[in-house]
């Protein structure tokens, strides 16, 4: 009945598997809604493309839990990268949608995994130049540390301890995968 | 890569779907409140327009802005041009002032690839060149229609495209002849045969596109009817007796488009002579796509720009 499910390469080394994931945005939802029981502003912003499945999910367990609707959007930040002139491959452009009034939201951001932060940096600079946010919180489902910028989750899956060199993937079941995280060394790019 | 946007003729259906695209996503930006995005912050783009204009000019202008570039407009008239100053030299000044893009449109044929020619690192844009190309519009089009025909789950593919009125002077129109062969679209090119001559099909080299003096017969089971403006610059050249006779036998009235071509709908590239290539009733009127035409077109400028700027600093580390 499902489609034929995605194998991942066999060295990639997995630091989290199906059950993990769904316990961590399970886990993550909770202390979103722990924080500030208020939810009339809340709304769940994924950013393209490794944020926009995870945002969904959050955004329904949300949902599940406290029984209300909120809103859900999806940010490209594509226009907004701070290398996008000297990338050599030209970045699709897939789009940026946020149905609801950006001033006075209280806005989770989420993304699959958080490096270096400039990805997170161009976010906050799309989403003000929407409006005027009443706060702006971050959701990953994996830190990896080697921050170029001073930018931290405020709610995080699992944290991977690993070198620069090396690569974090998420696939997701939406994407035709299993879910789960990898650790990828350099040569096996 | 592709360094320059000189015209359609050689642009393959995967550029312009590439084009239209990330037209899309420009869309949006300009549908907020703060219409601007960082991406070309900056980028210098110089406009030289040789010839008159101010739609094309002021939209190329909001699109390079709207990137955050910084943009410059030069005309003719204002212009060291006035002083005699040839196309060459002109081009060589503003290179020497280093800009990431040149936007030219020029009364000669060939004038953006001559420019491009002699450039070696700005991405130059023709905004059109004489009688020849006039790529950016012929991209509006293409995403107008898009638009139009993604509402009936429907592309821009397999469609039958009239165009109407003047086209052997519009660039306007063989721009959108080559688009709409690139996707496989049949052509008709309607008017009299002092402005669409018999044998003008040939310059296709291409078996869908074909030549009709009746306008009845012309417009018949068309999607999409493309109004040509009539010049009057032209009228002291005869090539109709009069724009009343003109109009008489060639105007796109609603009374034709509902007999003949019932479900079509209907461009026009602009500024509109009412009454003369078209009636007041259909540009009005639920088939007219003209202003979404306008719309467009900074959306498809900044897709352009946004393509072909970036290529200049990779093509300077990394050129062979």
């Amino acid at each position: 009945m499902s489609a034929k499910v995605k194998p991942v390469p066999r060295e990639w080394q997995q630091v989290m598997d199906e059950d993990t994931i769904s316990r961590a945005i399970s886990r993550m939802s909770f202390e979103i809604v722990e924080k500030d029981r208020d939810l009339s502003n809340l709304a769940v912003v994924g950013i393209r493309t490794g944020g926009e499945y995870l945002g969904k999910r959050l955004h329904q367990e949300i949902q599940r839990i406290e029984g209300v609707e909120i809103p859900y959007g999806v940010i490209d930040i594509t226009l907004y990268r701070d290398d996008l002139l000297s990338a050599q491959s030209q970045p699709t452009l897939r789009g940026t949608d946020l149905p609801f009034r950006i001033a006075g939201s209280r806005i989770v951001l989420v993304d699959d995994v958080l490096f270096t932060g400039r990805t997170i940096r161009s976010a906050l600079d799309a989403i003000i130049d929407f409006g005027r946010p009443k706060t702006v919180e971050l959701a990953v489902l994996v830190d990896r540390g080697h921050r170029e910028l001073p930018i931290q989750a405020d709610y995080v899956g699992k944290r991977v301890a690993c070198d620069r060199s090396q690569l974090v993937r998420v696939r997701l079941s939406e994407m035709g995968y299993k879910d789960g995280a990898y650790l990828i060394n350099r040569e096996e790019r | 890569m592709v360094d320059h946007l000189l015209g359609i003729h050689g642009l393959s259906k995967s550029d312009l779907y590439r084009y239209l695209d990330a037209a899309h996503s420009f869309v949006e930006v300009s549908e907020r409140d703060i219409k601007k995005v960082p991406t070309l912050r900056g980028k210098t783009i110089i406009h030289v327009f040789f010839e008159p204009s101010t739609r094309t000019l002021a939209s190329f202008d909001i699109a390079g802005k709207r990137l955050s570039a910084d943009t410059i407009n030069i005309s003719a008239g204002s212009s060291s041009v006035k002083k005699g100053e040839t196309l060459l030299d002109t081009v060589r000044t503003l290179e020497s002032m280093n800009p990431d893009v040149l936007v030219i449109r020029h009364s000669e044929s060939g004038a953006a690839q001559f420019a491009a020619k002699h450039l070696s690192r700005a991405a130059v844009v023709n905004a059109g060149d004489g009688a020849h190309e006039h790529p950016t519009q012929a991209l509006l089009d293409l995403l107008t229609l898009r638009q139009h025909f993604a509402k009936q789950k429907r592309g821009i593919e397999g469609l039958k495209i009239g165009f109407v009125g003047d086209v052997v002077h519009s660039r306007v129109a063989r721009s959108n002849v080559w688009a709409h062969l690139a996707l496989g679209n049949q052509v008709r090119l309607i008017g009299p045969s002092t402005l669409v001559p018999n044998d003008f099909a040939r310059v296709f080299k291409s078996d869908s596109v074909s030549v009709e003096h009746d306008l009845a017969r012309g417009l018949e089971d068309l999607d999409v009817v493309v109004c040509l403006r009539m010049q009057l610059e032209r009228q002291d050249q005869n090539f109709v007796p009069n724009l009343d006779e003109y109009s008489k036998e060639y105007c796109v009235s609603e009374r034709l488009l509902k007999r003949y071509a019932p479900n079509s709908v209907v461009l026009h590239p602009g500024p509109m002579n009412r009454g003369t290539e078209i009636s007041g009733e259909v540009a009005d009127g639920p088939r007219s796509l003209i202003r979404r035409q306008v719309n467009n077109g900074v959306a498809v400028r900044m897709a352009v720009l946004y393509l072909l700027a970036r290529t200049t600093e990779s093509r300077e580390e990394f050129s062979v």
